[in-house]
């Protein structure tokens, strides 16, 4: 890991459980809202739709202040460090591939887009050479394929490649 | 004896070869799954769920099944102690406890007879649970077909403010987790009268959030962002089990047998009463390090040490279960992905399973002992080949389990939606789990949140809107009175710490 700057704080606790139970707030206050517009009344015969999730709602909105509280109460000699830099970089390195792989796999099916997600931290993150990369990353999908749509007949979504080689 | 006799008749049932060998394949997936991180018993059997779907449509195809994710929890209940006490890695929440005299141990060397001791202790945790459940489940089953609206809603009630109660985290973040997932499970159709509500025009969540989705991303995705703020590499110890140091081990434990049985009874109460496994690990290790004539030597290094968070923990993750079959109501989240799997599977957990699918209750009753003992084997006979595991590089091992995540993800529901709500739900876990908002309570809100609502609303319509049905007989005022105890737990021990902070002053 990087020293020096990759110690640095990228955010710190407090703030992180301020910001957390702000958005619990808001999400109370919106399912409160939308409760309360399909009736969250008693009828005639007993509670009605909106009935339960105002309540819900309500414990969200109540529960979220004394968060909110509790965490402006926190003393700044006792507010930790929520994610160093060094830190967050390493998971953003996971994540943002991650979503992008997520997108991926409506166009390429997911066997292809795991080959390429594989490979991509297998070179990028671990620096192996590219046999191993093609053969590890290539090798997974197939194990895959061979697992869920021979083994247990599940089809998992599939892309060009696989039209193009008449598997899908 | 009635429950002997059913017992024997689900030996005979578990023991064909089929189920058998389920049996062993499910406790080396567990074991694997447990020693990896982000894969762990609820999500790597939320992941597994699927492929279930046509094993269990032949004849007793139920049994098997049932057996073969069962065993992949007992598995990955064996195999967090593996890195708990190599790595000092805790590769489930319920073996942290374990990683504070295990991890010394193998440090000092000592490592085979901290496997061998964790191992050994988790099979007696267990088999101490699955007695109480054999003699157990059947009375309460019983007892619980004279289960009404009300009743049904009181153990729920008891069930969530046991979490507020028995939880180590604020209350009030416990709170504000589980009612999120009571909203979540609102989303959707009205379970009641069928009107739409929270979609906001959204007609993809028309069927709500599933729970098995935000398992799989809370506890897998989310446990991957954790582990990699730890860097890429594991360091860890070395271990062999030969048969002296086990044979060894196995002579130094009956010392500990007080230690054992306290921890067991922690546990087997914690699993019954949804406190779950990691809440029970700790509160025995508490229990053991004040007892024991050792106490101060705690954290150093000590068998006993080892013994008592595994055997609670073992206790717990399998007593979990108990209120799963008999009232259909999940101790702990794998027991509430197992319920799924039930419900899948089109069966109706409760306490009708008793009496409608006996062949189904007593064959994964039976094959909890014979798992458990198939599980000691594999553990003890395989652990260089787990250990090996984490060998393997993070940069290889990571994007394999974001992509069986994102696999098991889709084969819910075949929905694209589903694993971009698992990414969602992943960082949701990391930051929640960095925050200490606990995420048990939110799973198992998710799941009984329209049979909680639905129950509620038909005591309603029974009472005619009156509260008061809620303590209309001793049996549910009993429940009702015990849940709000356990809700105002928090504020009672509070005030007492306080009340005895200003005695002492005086």
């Amino acid at each position: 890991m990087v020293e020096g700057s990759g110690e640095r704080a990228a955010a710190r606790y407090k703030r992180v459980d301020i910001v957390v139970a702000l958005i619990f707030l808001a999400f109370g206050a919106i399912v409160a809202f939308d409760s309360w517009r399909l009736g969250a009344k008693w009828g005639e015969d007993g509670p009605q739709t909106g009935f339960f999730p105002f309540y819900v709602a309500l414990i969200i909105c109540i529960s979220s202040i004394v968060n909110l509280f509790k965490g402006f109460a926190i003393r700044p000699e006792r507010d930790k460090v929520f994610v160093r830099v060094g830190q967050l970089k390493l998971v953003l390195a996971v994540l943002i591939p991650t979503i992008v792989y997520v997108g991926f796999i409506k166009w390429l099916g997911i066997y292809l887009a795991s080959a390429f997600f594989v490979a991509f931290f297998m070179r990028w993150l671990g620096k192996y050479q590219w046999w191993k990369v093609v053969a590890l990353s290539v090798g997974n999908s197939v194990f895959f394929f061979l697992i869920f749509e021979l083994w247990f007949m599940i089809p998992l979504p599939k892309g060009p490649l696989e039209s193009i080689l008449g598997l899908g | 004896m009635d429950e002997i006799q059913s017992l024997m008749h689900g030996f005979a049932i578990a023991l064909t070869l089929k189920n058998m060998a389920f049996m062993f394949v499910g406790v080396l997936l567990g074991v694997i799954i447990g020693v990896l991180p982000g894969l762990g018993g609820a999500n790597g059997v939320a992941i597994l769920l699927p492929l279930t779907f046509s094993m269990a449509q032949v004849e007793g195809g139920t049994t098997t099944a049932i057996i073969l994710l069962s065993c992949i929890y007992w598995g990955a209940l064996f195999g967090g102690a593996i890195t708990s006490i190599l790595f000092n890695i805790p590769g489930e929440p319920w073996s942290v406890a374990t990683t504070f005299d295990g991890y010394p141990l193998a440090q000092k060397g000592r490592a085979a007879a901290a496997l061998t001791a964790s191992f050994t202790s988790s099979f007696v945790g267990a088999l101490v649970a699955v007695i109480v459940i054999t003699f157990l489940s059947p009375r309460v089953a019983k007892f619980a077909l004279e289960f009404g609206p009300p009743e049904f809603f009181a153990v729920y009630l008891l069930t969530f403010c046991a979490f507020i109660g028995m939880s180590k985290e604020a209350p009030f973040k416990t709170l504000a987790s589980m009612m999120l997932g009571f909203a979540l499970a609102a989303v959707g159709t009205d379970p009641v009268t069928g009107t739409l509500r929270l979609t906001f025009g959204f007609t993809q969540i028309l069927n709500g959030f599933d729970f098995l989705i935000a398992v799989i991303g809370l506890f897998g995705i989310g446990e991957i962002l954790l582990t990699l703020e730890e860097g890429l590499a594991f360091k860890g110890e070395s271990a062999k089990i030969n048969f002296k140091v086990v044979l060894e081990t196995w002579r130094e434990l009956p010392k500990y047998w007080l230690t054992s049985i306290r921890s067991a009874a922690v546990g087997c109460f914690m699993g019954i009463v949804p406190g779950g496994a990691t809440p029970a690990s700790f509160m025995s290790y508490g229990v053991a390090q004040r007892f024991s004539k050792d106490g101060e030597k705690f954290g150093t290094g000590m068998i006993e040490g080892v013994v008592a968070p595994e055997t609670a923990a073992h206790a717990a993750g399998t007593s979990a279960l108990l209120p799963m079959l008999t009232l259909g109501v999940p101790g702990s989240p794998t027991a509430a992905v197992l319920l799924g799997g039930l419900l899948i599977w089109g069966l109706q957990p409760g306490p009708l399973l008793f009496v409608e699918q006996k062949d189904f209750v007593w064959g994964l009753i039976a094959s909890m002992y014979l798992g458990n003992i198939a599980g000691l084997i594999v553990v003890l006979t395989c652990v260089p080949l787990f250990a090996a595991i984490l060998r393997v590089p993070f940069s290889v091992i990571a994007p394999v389990i974001m992509v069986i995540c994102a696999i098991g993800a889709y084969t819910v529901h075949n929905s694209h939606l589903d694993i971009w709500l698992m990414v969602v739900f992943g960082v949701i876990g990391y930051v929640f789990k960095k925050l200490s908002y606990p995420l048990a309570p939110l799973v198992l809100a998710i799941v009984l949140g329209d049979r909680a609502e639905a129950s509620f609303r038909q005591a309603m319509l029974v009472s005619e809107g009156k509260m008061s049905v809620f303590f209309s007989n001793e049996l549910v005022g009993g429940m009702t009175g015990l849940a709000l105890f356990l809700l105002c737990w928090p504020l009672l021990s509070a005030a007492l710490a306080a009340l005895r902070n200003t005695l002492r002053g005086r």
